[in-house]
């Protein structure tokens, strides 16, 4: 009779595991103006949450608590419950946010205004604007060092990535690249900041210490013009040996490895492929194909595209929370 | 006497350092000062109209410049009687290596020659004219206006697709008119359609404004355009600003309009949204507080193609940047959604052309399905092979 208890103690705690709650993709669609929630064990849209004009950069707060999207066309930056869904705050972004990174620490955003040339630095918790960093011309890519001591932001029409420090909150170094720098991502370990180039067609490898550029990579997919092949966001695996390039209107990834910087594979998924996240296990990538309106599931492992999802009208990001 | 020696010694060293700091890069901007004018009242342009843009570019190159130390300036010159080879030669003198020309073909002709002997090179944003790019190209003109063949051929490709292959051509007594009305003859040669007749329209005089508005002409288009073999749309060669814009829905037949009026081909709309466009509508209006025209970014590119070079060689000296400018490197992010090169045979801007019935964006050419070996913006214009150019 105790054995039976047991096993059926353990059959439950089995249960139980196998039934854990799944982690949640939010999407932004820029043009529907709603996020999309998704289940990433179902792979299905559970949700749609209406927001502000403009959606665009999405993330969830350290502390699980709040969605945070900027919704450009109401100069602001909203704020969701995470448990509720409903719209509980805004934020002040300075006019026209369109992405943004917060410090490892979870207290600090940085927010790149793209209609006037600036960073705007906001105190999460006291929703206050702390001060601006004047940048080039059109801010958008924003990436953080994984210490937090560098924020590097690029200028899409100046064609730099500037490198500010968040503590004195003063540029310190330019780095010109290629044409048109939408995203900036540093590898997990602080070594490199990759930064892509939508119209320069490359993505710049950069030596945060140096400021150098030590690596510029080329794509090349037979059948495809050049021009057409426009990088814009950019994920690297945590074990900074992988890494993932949306090539825009060429609807694919790109998949290269890290370390001799060559493209093994490009993946096709949808239309006017920008943003990319991983699930926060690294089992999947989903991409926003803005002009299929829908997300395509990667499967890292296999690198194989396993699922399209319809969502709302011009996905543009994706942030994927543990629940 | 040995505390002056170091002193001075001092100041050389500290001015030479000072002289280091920020290389300027010297542009000029040469229009005629002649008003240009326009049938619709919504149209007319404005007084500073292409210049704005060279300005704003000035802006947006400086920003980049402030962390490169180099600094773009821009001193413009307007022609009233003026010799167009001697207000280039006045440029010159003033150190100015690089000239953006809003000039009528002969005038900039003159000045480029005139350039040329002191090393002056020239960003044509007006001029649209084809033989500029042919028979009468030069080594030191680049150009970042299109060709009217180009807007022909944009136009073209897209009413091809639809199928609206039939065309009543109606072209105005002025030669700009007839230049026009040639470009779009060979561009239905070229795509496959067919003009089913050719009407001229005779610019008798008078003004364009008057208090009794339409009632006149509400009665003498239908009359002008009566009595045609079938068509499917009619397209009008009215450069010269006299009669395309009376005709849409006043027609004889219910057509639409394309060419100087209706869907017009074009290479900016202050309705163009797409690829970022929207940021730099947005800084011109906050800056100029008006829309920005075709001559506004014409003239933008130009002054950022030099900027953009000028960072790229890190280099303010003119030989550097223009060799950077013909090299294989060169290419220019204008909001048209792909990078934008120079053909090398006659140093043309190739881009995008973009189709707009003056409140939107209907299209953007070159048409899907367009094919070439090189670059599909080669279908637009004049391509290598055709071309009459040779660069001296």
């Amino acid at each position: 009779m105790w054995r039976c208890s047991w096993l059926l103690i353990a059959a439950l705690a089995a249960t139980a595991s196998t039934h854990a709650a799944a982690d949640t993709a939010y999407v932004s669609n820029e043009k529907s103006n709603t996020i999309s929630v998704i289940d990433t064990d179902k792979l299905q849209v559970v949700r749609t949450i209406k927001v502000g004009q403009r959606p665009r950069g999405i993330l969830v707060t350290k502390d699980k608590k709040y969605i945070l999207v900027c919704v450009g066309d109401d100069d602001a930056i909203q704020m969701i419950d995470t448990n509720t869904y409903k719209i509980v705050g805004t934020l002040p972004s300075g006019p026209d946010p369109e992405l943004f990174v917060d410090h490892p620490n979870g207290k600090l955003l940085y927010v790149a205004n793209e209609d006037s040339n600036m960073v705007t630095i906001i105190d999460i918790e006291k929703r206050t604007r702390l001060g601006e960093v004047q940048v080039g011309v059109e801010p958008e890519g924003m990436g953080i060092s994984p210490d937090g001591k560098i924020l590097a932001a690029t200028s899409e029409t100046t064609n730099m990535a500037h490198f500010i420090d968040t503590a004195t909150r003063a540029i310190i170094a330019n780095v010109l690249v290629d044409a048109r720098p939408r995203y900036a991502e540093f590898k997990k370990d602080g070594s490199e900041l990759w930064v892509s180039a939508e119209i320069g067609g490359t993505v710049s490898v950069i030596d945060p210490a140096r400021y150098d550029v030590i690596k510029k990579i080329t794509f090349e997919i037979p059948g495809l013009r050049s021009e057409a092949i426009q990088p814009v966001g950019i994920r690297i695996t945590t074990d900074g040996k992988t890494a993932f390039i949306a090539l825009g209107p060429a609807n694919r990834i790109a998949v290269v490895d890290a370390a001799s910087y060559k493209v093994q594979k490009y993946l096709l998924v949808g239309h006017r492929v920008w943003q990319l996240a991983f699930t926060p296990n690294g089992k999947y990538l989903f991409t926003t194909n803005g002009l299929s309106n829908d997300v395509s599931v990667i499967d890292v492992a296999s690198l194989r595209v396993v699922k399209t999802i319809q969502v709302g009208e011009q996905p543009w990001g994706v942030f994927i929370a543990e629940p | 006497m040995i505390r002056s020696v170091i002193v001075s010694g001092l100041l050389a060293c500290f001015s030479t350092a000072l002289a280091a700091q920020t290389a300027e890069i010297k542009i000029g901007y040469l229009r005629s000062a002649e008003p240009k004018t326009a049938l619709s009242l919504v149209e007319v342009p404005a007084q500073n109209d292409g210049v704005a843009g060279a300005q704003l570019a000035i802006e947006d190159n400086n920003t980049t410049g402030q962390f490169l130390k180099q600094r773009s300036s821009l001193e413009e010159v307007k022609l009233t009687q003026d010799d167009p080879a001697a207000a280039t030669l006045a440029l010159a003198d003033r150190g100015i290596a690089f000239v953006i020309a809003d000039l009528p073909p002969d005038a900039l002709l003159k000045a480029a020659d005139a350039g040329r002997s002191r090393d002056v090179i020239f960003l044509n944003a007006g001029a649209t004219d084809d033989r500029l790019r042919e028979e009468d190209c030069r080594a030191n003109v680049i150009h970042t206006a299109p060709t009217r063949s180009m807007l022909a051929d944009g136009l073209a490709q897209y009413l091809v697709g639809k199928k609206w292959r039939r065309w009543l051509l109606v072209v105005g007594s002025h030669a700009e008119d007839k230049r026009y009305a040639d470009a779009l003859r060979r561009a239905a040669g070229r795509f496959g359609a067919r003009i089913v007749e050719e009407r001229t329209f005779e610019d008798a005089g008078g003004g364009r404004r008057t208090d009794s508005g339409v009632v006149q002409i509400q009665q003498q288009m239908p009359v002008l355009t009566q009595q045609a073999p079938a068509y499917d749309i009619l397209v009008a060669a009215d450069e010269s600003e006299v009669f395309a814009g009376y005709f849409p829905y006043r027609t004889w037949d219910p057509r639409p309009v394309a060419g100087s009026a209706g869907l017009v081909p074009t290479s900016w709309d202050a309705s163009f949204d797409q690829w970022g466009a929207l940021q730099l509508q947005n800084r011109f209006v906050r800056q100029f507080s008006r829309r920005m025209t075709a001559r506004d970014t014409q003239a933008w590119t130009a002054v950022r193609i030099l900027g953009e070079s000028a960072a790229r060689t890190r280099s303010a000296d003119p030989k550097t940047i223009f060799d950077f400018i013909k090299g294989p490197d060169f290419n220019v992010a204008a909001f048209k959604g792909q990078r934008l090169t120079l053909r090398d045979w006659n140093l043309q801007l190739r881009q995008p052309i973009l189709l707009t019935d003056a409140r939107t964006i209907v299209s953007v050419s070159p048409q899907e399905g367009f094919l070439h070996q090189v670059s599909a913006l080669d279908t637009l214009g004049y391509d290598r092979p055709e071309s009459k150019c040779k660069l001296k």
